[in-house]
């Protein structure tokens, strides 16, 4: 039972946060206090305030599972989430702290001036966080099932909810920051730990651990794990690999609520920075994720990773299901216990349970749980700032209103986008989330980066070319996720899981033409502010 | 007033030390941005096309395809490292901009 001691911790990491936020709250009353935490935060806290926004529960359970279940082709995740920073810092990071204020449409609307531009900048910035924000509420529900069966999932999707409520609300960017950054520590420490007494079961022999890799036995023979082809196979396999990769490359470029990060530190080089520390933080964590996945592979065993039912449990299980009996009640008697489905979300607090006992495994489970904390209060700022800043601010009310509407509205939506949330992650219960993360990757990498790119560096690019761009991206990406095997099995209409190969060049491609088909004189004009603007820093927002 | 600041702006992106700016990043992104990119889809269209060639254990029980993996991370913090020192150069062009700009501004009133 790892129910008491996981929940001790982790009313210990909100109560830590809670008095950070108290702290927060006297500095968050006006909204650039609000929204980027009066630009005071350093370079450093806000690299381990990107890595802790970054890697959510999702990651590190996902991930884990996925290297634990396929091993190389699991990695690959891994692999693409760490490059794909190099994108945001060689083209994004420092230009967007120079150009913009509060949002991601600041960027795209300082020279695409006008309505049209920054209602669907605003509007792809919800879709892609509210996606976020599901996937992640719904994996509270998954984590509350393993460690609290007697709680519920809704009380913990309702728990987890008003708590992240209580961080944004009261501290802003400011708490937002720091609980991540708490977050992000504790985290890493724990995947350091982990992949330690993983590789200490083999006496930190190297040889042994991936030798023990490449005979990981499971029901169905024997699977090398160091070899690629274990998830991505077929005659698509390929296709599917590098469609994946695309998105994952790209995706990042096009997070908003990683992109609204920069908005908190001083000047653009601090943001280069915090770029800098992230990729050091988030590249040793995926780094790791390969010991904590093989760990869990070779020593809690394929077959043993999924919610477990012991005894009377088992014995009804069995009863219900004749077909298998003679397999599970060898289980039964061989272990004690008998493993159904097997479920790869489980593989790190198995790991955890397994070689450092059930103490480990309730810290990796509160953990978890600050991470998800983490990453919702993230979310949900980014979504309230699109709305109060973006639609509500600039469109509705034309730039008029006083600071206290301002905050007043800001607090508002970030209420409204929080119960949406809960709402809707009570709702879709039990959907798959790994593929919610991606449908977020997909939208981004096809809506946003090829119209914020070209917005940077493409002196003819009109307003036209923006809309079409931003519409292309975000209808072709969610259309074929839709018509995907992901969503309709075999019927599907669409063969790859992933839209990236086709909905980022159809993105593209749409702002092009966009742009070639109406002359936009005002936005050439800008151009000059801008690319001197973004390259210098000169009359940056401070 | 607008049309001043304008002018201003479009001096401004004319001025060689700007232009100088302007290109020194572009000679570092662009090759930097084309090789990332290149050598992170070398892995999926490898490792997708030929698998059995990247199967291959190469490294102790490591495959090809495992090591090509972990060189990625060797890759990206390589390019970060190279980036940061060249950033140097940027930073420096940058804040004589910005001064010479300020200067101008107290001069004109």
């Amino acid at each position: 039972m790892i129910a008491q001691p996981s929940l001790v911790m982790f009313a210990i990491f909100v109560g830590i946060t809670l008095v950070v936020t108290y702290w927060a709250s006297g500095q968050s009353r006006t909204s650039r206090g609000f929204y980027t935490a009066h630009r005071r935060i350093g370079g450093l806290q806000n690299g381990w305030a990107i890595a802790g926004d970054y890697v959510s529960a999702a990651t590190f359970l996902g991930i884990t599972g996925l290297v634990a279940f396929y091993g190389f082709d699991g990695f690959m995740y891994s692999v693409g989430w760490l490059v794909a920073y190099l994108a945001v810092l060689l083209l994004i990071a420092e230009p967007l702290r120079n150009t913009g204020k509060y949002t991601l449409a600041d960027l795209m609307s300082f020279r695409l001036r006008g309505r049209g531009v920054r209602a669907i900048a605003a509007l792809s910035a919800l879709a892609i966080t509210l996606f976020y924000l599901i996937a992640q509420m719904v994996g509270v529900g998954a984590l509350v099932n393993l460690v609290l069966p007697r709680v519920g999932d809704v009380i913990g999707i309702v728990g987890v909810g008003v708590l992240m409520l209580v961080y944004v609300l009261f501290g802003g960017m400011l708490a937002t920051t720091w609980v991540q950054i708490i977050k992000a520590g504790l985290l890493l420490a724990t995947v350091i730990g982990l992949s330690g007494l993983a590789l200490r079961h083999f006496n930190f022999s190297l040889t042994r651990f991936f030798d023990a890799a490449t005979a990981v036995p499971t029901a169905h023979g024997v699977s090398n794990l160091l070899q690629p082809g274990l998830l991505f196979h077929g005659p698509l396999g390929a296709w599917n690999l590098i469609s994946l990769g695309l998105a994952l490359v790209l995706g990042t470029a096009g997070l908003p609520h990683i992109l609204i990060r920069f908005f908190t530190v001083p000047s653009a080089r601090a943001a280069r920075t915090s770029v800098a520390w992230a990729m050091v933080l988030i590249g040793v964590f995926y780094l790791l994720t390969s010991f904590m996945g093989l760990g869990a592979a070779t020593i809690v065993g394929h077959d043993h990773i999924g919610r477990r039912m012991y005894a009377g449990q088992a014995i009804d299980y069995i009863a219900h299901h004749p077909a298998q009996e003679t397999s599970l009640n060898a289980q039964l008697t061989q272990n004690g216990y008998i493993v159904p489905q097997p479920d790869s979300n489980l593989a790190a607090p198995l790991l955890a349970a397994q070689i450092g006992g059930s103490l480990a495994a309730a810290f990796v489970a509160a953990v978890a749980f600050a991470t998800i904390l983490a990453v919702v209060a993230g979310l949900t700022l980014t979504a309230s700032s699109a709305f109060a800043h973006d639609i509500w601010f600039s469109l509705i009310r034309n730039g008029r209103g006083d600071e206290s509407e301002h905050i007043f509205v800001a607090r508002a939506a970030a209420l409204a986008v929080g119960a949406l949330a809960i709402a809707l992650s009570i709702a879709l219960r039990g959907f798959n989330v790994a593929f919610l993360v991606g449908l977020a990757f997909a939208v981004a990498a096809s809506a946003n980066v090829p119209v914020i790119l070209l917005a940077l560096a493409w002196r003819r690019f009109s307003r036209f070319g923006a809309i079409v761009g931003m519409l292309g991206g975000l209808v072709s990406s969610l259309a074929l996720i839709a018509v995907s095997p992901v969503l309709m099995g075999s019927r599907a209409i669409f063969p790859l899981e992933n839209p990236g190969i086709v909905s980022i060049p159809v993105g593209l491609l749409c702002a092009v033409l966009g742009t070639l088909l109406v002359r936009d004189p005002d936005s050439e004009a800008m151009f000059d502010q801008l690319q001197v603007r973004a390259t210098t820093g000169l009359g940056a927002e401070v | 007033m607008n049309r001043a600041k304008q002018t201003r702006w479009k001096t401004l992106a004319d001025e060689q030390d700007f232009r100088a700016l302007l290109r020194s990043r572009r000679r570092f992104v662009i090759p930097a941005t084309i090789f990332f990119i290149a050598y992170y889809l070398a892995l999926p269209i490898s490792v997708g096309f030929w698998p059995h060639e990247m199967s291959r254990p190469v490294l102790g029980p490591l495959t090809l395809a495992y090591c090509f993996a972990l060189s990625q991370f060797a890759m990206a913090w390589i390019v970060l490292a190279l980036y940061l020192v060249r950033s140097r150069r940027f930073d420096l062009l940058a804040a004589r901009i910005r001064r010479r700009e300020a200067q101008e501004q107290v001069d004109s009133q």
